[in-house]
């Protein structure tokens, strides 16, 4: 399968891009890792006029802490976030989503700005960004803006990123030391989407959950962050029976399609399960 | 910079030899070194980035060559199974585990299989069998079953170390 003919602009800076970007029109696209897009041009599924390759601005690349904020640039890898001591001490739960997340020839290429910024379900990095409360650095022609990744996602494939904007860059307050994570994924086999996987993080002090955040990765048309979930936990002690309520809560408000990966009620009990684990390993983790 | 919708230019460095080629941007990087440069090592095989038979090595990362654009790689350096031999002739250790350890039926999967395990290899120079396992994940053989791959490149790796300690003794 070949892509259909277009025309290739690799832009040295994100003003660059931006501009390409904003006079060259809605038949531009942006080409991050290009392990989404690619795939679809060749199914025809997307037949963009141009293509604006990001792969050489080192402004988008790379790991770093600012004050509170860590900053992961937009052309970072799957395998830099695996392999970055930063987020292996701050941040581990984006190391352990990424681990699984399709196989490592892909993780050498596939993007975590294009993995986010793409709007596909399935996607693991949405929800584990809402998860983390993480913000989107967005470019535009009026300059830049800042959105959540709670915010962001609207329906399949339509995100809050306006025509002519790039997302540059994401930014996340690293969870308290000594808090507890796991991201839970259930997959047919490497390289396949989730049937269903949850992102949690907490907190305890003592026994007592003192903080919980949970995102569910495709069981709706976007990410869901399971608020009432989380606050099932929050005061608790993490014991089997607040464990089933927040599953439960988790479950109640997902919406899987039926798919080759099984049919709705299966995929929701299988979320349910997920989030179960997600924070029982969260809790062994947490000190 | 910019091109056309038809044609450009691209140059990188193919098994150690700087390449230059008109091509159409929408050129894959799999068909560039298949059908510009005749390397038919790389093989295709799904075409939709699961099987790996098309890996192929570049800029020091194990790449699936169907699912980026040979312009992305420009000035890159790319390694493929015609790049591996020795320069003498003989065949690399883990061509020559492949031999031995009858790591392959068919072939098919093999050039790409090799080119993922030598990356792995100089990630993980003493790799587990599971760690070779979830390595070569991205890459699928419908003949061996994966035990004879597995071997092989566990061979490899005791091969490498050799050369390595024969090296650092010399």
């Amino acid at each position: 399968m070949i892509p259909g003919r277009f025309t290739y602009h690799r832009p040295a800076s994100v003003n660059e891009a931006v501009q390409m970007l904003t006079s060259l029109g809605e038949n531009a696209r942006p080409l991050a890792g290009g392990h989404s897009l690619i795939p679809m041009m060749k199914l025809r599924l997307a037949q963009p006029d141009h293509l604006i390759d990001l792969g050489r601005i080192a402004g988008l690349k790379g790991i770093r802490q600012e004050g509170a904020d860590i900053i992961i640039g937009a052309m970072t890898t799957q395998a830099e976030i695996i392999g970055s001591d930063l987020l292996a001490e701050k941040a581990p739960i984006l190391s352990e989503a990424a681990s699984v997340i399709a196989d490592p020839q892909v993780r050498s290429v596939g993007t975590i700005g294009g993995n986010v910024a793409n709007g596909d379900p399935g996607n693991d990095m949405p929800g584990v960004m809402q998860c983390l409360d993480a913000r989107y650095g967005l470019a535009g022609s009026s300059g830049t803006r800042q959105v959540a990744a709670r915010d962001f996602y609207e329906a399949a494939f339509f995100t809050k990123l306006g025509p002519g904007e790039i997302l540059t860059e994401l930014r996340l307050v690293a969870p308290a030391a000594g808090h507890g994570w796991a991201y839970e994924k259930l997959k047919r086999k490497v390289g396949d989407y989730a049937v269903a996987a949850a992102a949690v993080t907490l907190t305890l002090a003592g026994r007592t959950c003192t903080s919980a955040s949970i995102a569910l990765t495709n069981v709706a048309s976007t990410p869901l962050l399971a608020v009432d979930a989380a606050k099932t936990l929050i005061g608790g002690n993490l014991d089997k029976a607040a464990i089933d309520k927040a599953a439960q809560a988790a479950m109640a408000i997902c919406d899987p399609v039926a798919d080759s990966r099984g049919p709705k009620e299966y995929r929701r009990s299988v979320l349910g399960v997920m989030v179960r684990r997600a924070i029982e390993r969260a809790k062994s983790r947490a000190r | 910079m910019t091109t056309n919708a038809t044609k450009m230019r691209v140059a990188m460095t193919v098994n150690g030899r700087l390449v230059s080629a008109e091509i159409e941007p929408r050129t894959l990087l799999i068909h560039f070194l298949r059908e510009n440069l005749g390397l038919t090592g790389p093989h295709v095989g799904c075409d939709t980035s699961h099987c790996g038979a098309c890996t192929v090595d570049l800029d020091g990362k194990s790449v699936k060559s169907c699912t980026v654009f040979a312009a992305q790689a420009e000035g890159s350096q790319v390694l493929t199974i015609e790049g591996m031999a020795r320069p003498d002739g003989s065949l690399h250790p883990l061509q020559q585990a492949f031999h031995e350890h009858h790591g392959l039926q068919c072939g098919f999967c093999t050039p790409g299989m090799i080119l993922r395990a030598y990356r792995l290899l100089q990630e993980h120079p003493k790799p587990t069998e599971e760690e070779i396992r979830w390595g070569i994940s991205g890459n699928l053989c419908r003949c061996t079953g994966y035990q004879n791959i597995v071997k092989a490149v566990l061979a490899a790796a005791e091969m490498l170390a050799g050369e390595n300690r024969k090296e650092a003794a010399e």
